[in-house]
């Protein structure tokens, strides 16, 4: 056979790896406020060009530009950056602690608290977010007792998960927070049916639902796209592309040229890409989103572009397989100080403020943890064994109850 | 009371269910205008509107996935699978979502689904569309398992695995919808008109999950089976002449484990029969329970009459199909020691 005529199996790799400058060439970042802003009852056919720009608010000088440009009172803004705040900080001691033994795992959403933060504070008490495990700043915007969070993470007698789940799979139903689970993407048709199942009852709630980019390969992703396709289910759709999956680079879940946010076309739903990073930009995406759930008129995709600048959890060393600089170098930013520049712009922060904030929102979290770590770490304190085999089923079959009994002679009680 | 085949009386009581209960809603593949494949859901959409019972896409996973959804919302969402053989590209929601969304959210969230779809051969299905599954639902801890024989308890099972609050798994043995099937296919294929479990009760009533049901009380052996099986198995035991006691387990998962071992302990022998293949089947199961629990009541092994450990083939039915040859030979032998 001719060389011209064999075949060449394409891998796709990542512009950088360790050892390696920080590339983030081939990265277009339109102009804050440059992308236009469609009519949110409009046309979907009208919109296949959004999924390919990117929608941001915040331009350098923390100015909010642009038809996207959302009205959101400073007391919001200041609760978003209250939210954002504490989960970095409450990441970055809960990351400690798990370093120092008092818990078997844990997971920062370092470099993405705006997106849970700014849409919990832009949707309605009962609407439900179906979350991956890095939207913290949901529950945070929402005022979820931190003990309850330092709680499960020890798998304590007081965790409200009875000791049922790894660290940080939370479960909130007051707090429109769905059970988590270490599974991915297994909830996003949950999402999808919540949202029919509110269409079906003439309920006005609507449906939030996450992936990482990297989930957008299951088969999960797309039956729930064609769900929400079919039904005009009233949910927004979210696809957090952090940049990386593990190890995994983006380009190993979606080929060059193309976005995560284009996918929404082949489902006839609405696509928009957005900065992540941009508190307003997520904000008003949201509310753009939500009008058109509220209006009947379905589910939208929304792909926020953002950058995991920790590693995916305690168990992975991220500096293995991208430049240890990285995430220095990334473009769109912290969201922290984009939104802290925003609302020292407008007049309504400064750094003392911002001093006394981070102050009394570490003292809050040193005081949970003290809390927390009296009633005890992992291992140290558990609720009751016989929790074990309650929740099976609704009501415990004779295994549950003989194995119980069973277990309890095991342990002499 | 009416006499109904199993399609009726299962068309019956999703009606039913649809008439009383607003949170309840039927989707699958087919089930809406045409009434699905088996014509389960016939006219239902006609009667109650199309949100209540529509079609969907060809997405095992998708539907499974909604309806849990759904779940959590507070309705009681009843999916058909179309066949069983099809169950598994959803079987990580049903696994990992439905069985245990109770369990780790500590109650906060729970998946009252019911997840109806055709198993079981005898109808030249091939692989694709003879398979019975219940084992691989029976180890997966949050779900319950349901398989009817008869109109009778088809229709009382399916309410009260609508209104159940767990997760249900309800297989329905194609072979049965219109006719008892005794495994002896060069026979004439009998309806259900005239026989007495197919008399049912037009209105609503429950049969419980988790009672087995004593088909034929007698002394010599006990013989469990479910499904088609129950009626193979009956007509083994009649053909054989021995004082067989047959019960129908009903629900694999919860197991009536009382029945089971009190008609053991009682014959002192047993024959488990299913048409799933033998390595890892329930009757594995059932036959490590017996040992368990009754083991000094036991005068001979526990025998098993199951599919052979092959795939469901085509042309091979009749050999690979437990009839009441393979099981009347599993008597005999359980009789001999």
């Amino acid at each position: 056979m001719p060389d011209e005529k064999r075949l060449q199996l394409h891998i796709p790799k990542p512009q950088a790896r360790p050892g390696e400058p920080v590339n983030f060439d081939g990265l277009i970042v339109p102009e804050a406020g440059s992308v236009r802003r469609p009519e949110p009852l409009g046309c979907e056919a009208d919109m296949r060009d959004m999924p390919f720009s990117l929608v941001r608010v915040l331009d350098e000088n923390g100015c909010a530009v642009g038809p996207w440009a959302p009205d959101i009172s400073p007391d919001v803004l200041r609760k978003g950056l209250r939210a954002m705040l504490l989960t970095r900080l409450f990441d970055d001691k809960l990351f400690r602690l798990q370093r120092q033994g008092k818990t078997s795992f844990y997971m920062k959403s370092t470099g993405e608290e705006a997106i849970g933060a700014a849409q919990s504070l832009m949707l309605g008490q009962g609407d439900m977010c179906f979350p991956t495990y890095r939207v913290l700043s949901w529950l945070m915007a929402r005022d979820y007792p931190l003990i309850n969070l330092v709680h499960q993470i020890f798998s304590n007698e007081k965790d409200p998960l009875k000791g049922r789940q790894l660290p940080v799979l939370y479960s909130a139903r007051e707090y429109g927070f769905y059970s988590l689970s270490g599974n991915l993407g297994s909830r996003f048709g949950h999402a999808v049916g919540w949202a029919m199942a509110s269409a079906y009852k003439n309920d006005d709630k609507i449906a939030l639902g996450y992936v990482g980019e990297g989930t957008t390969a299951e088969g999960d992703f797309h039956e729930a796209l064609t769900f929400a396709g079919v039904y005009r289910a009233p949910a927004i759709l979210c696809v957090t592309n952090n940049q990386w999956a593990i190890s995994t680079f983006a380009g190993i879940a979606n080929p060059r040229d193309t976005t995560f946010a284009a996918k929404a076309i082949g489902y006839g739903i609405p696509g928009l890409r957005v900065d992540g990073n941009d508190f307003l930009a997520v904000c008003a995406a949201t509310q753009w989103a939500a009008e058109r759930a509220h209006a009947n008129l379905g589910s939208t995709l929304i792909e926020f572009f953002t950058y995991r600048a920790a590693g995916h959890s305690t168990s992975d060393d991220p500096t293995k397989y991208r430049p240890i600089d990285e995430p220095v170098h990334w473009p769109l930013g912290d969201p922290i100080v984009r939104l802290k520049a925003h609302l020292t712009v407008i007049g309504e922060w400064d750094e003392a403020r911002h001093d006394a904030l981070t102050a009394e929102l570490t003292e809050a979290i040193n005081a949970a943890v003290r809390e927390g770590e009296a009633v005890g770490t992992l291992g140290k304190s558990k609720p009751s064994v016989a929790e074990m085999f309650e929740g099976v089923f609704k009501e415990p079959d004779w295994r549950v109850i003989e194995q119980r009994q069973e277990l309890g002679k095991e342990l002499g009680l | 009371m009416a006499s109904m085949n199993m399609i009726q009386a299962l068309n019956n009581a999703l009606d039913i269910t649809l008439a009383s209960d607003p949170d309840t809603l039927i989707f699958g593949e087919d089930v809406g205008y045409f009434g699905g494949v088996f014509r389960v859901t016939d006219k239902l959409q006609e009667k109650h509107g199309l949100t209540r019972c529509f079609d969907a896409p060809i997405s095992e996973g998708g539907i499974i996935a909604a309806a849990i959804g759904m779940g959590a919302y507070g309705l009681r969402p009843v999916v058909e699978i179309q066949f069983a053989d099809y169950i598994l590209p959803a079987f990580d929601q049903l696994v990992s979502e439905a069985a245990r969304l109770r369990y780790r959210s500590n109650g906060e969230f729970w998946a009252p689904l019911t997840v109806r779809s055709p198993y079981g051969g005898g109808i030249f299905g091939g692989q694709t569309h003879s398979q019975s599954p219940e084992a691989i639902f029976a180890h997966i801890t949050g779900l319950k398992t349901i398989i009817p024989s008869n109109p009778y308890d088809a229709k009382g099972l399916l309410i009260s695995a609508i209104e159940c609050d767990d997760p249900v798994v309800f297989l329905e043995p194609k072979r049965l919808y219109n006719g008892p099937f005794e495994g002896r296919p060069d026979q004439a294929m009998k309806t259900w008109a005239g026989h007495k479990d197919a008399e049912v009760p037009e209105g609503h009533y429950t049969v419980p999950l988790g009672r087995a049901a004593i088909t034929r009380p007698g002394n010599e052996v006990t013989v469990l089976a479910y499904g088609t099986m129950v009626h193979v198995a009956l007509s083994a035991i009649e053909e054989s002449g021995l004082d067989a006691e047959l019960i129908d387990l009903r629900s694999i998962v919860p197991l009536d484990i009382d029945t089971v071992t009190a008609s053991v302990k009682k014959t002192g022998r047993c024959v488990i029969v299913h048409e799933a293949s033998r390595f890892g089947g329930f009757g594995a199961e059932l036959s490590a329970l017996i040992q368990e629990r009754c083991f000094y009541y036991l005068k001979a092994p526990i025998g098993r009459v199951c599919g052979w450990d092959t795939p469901y083939p085509h042309a091979f039915e009749w050999d690979y199909f437990p009839g009441p040859a393979r099981i009347i030979r599993a008597l005999n032998s359980a009789m001999e020691n």
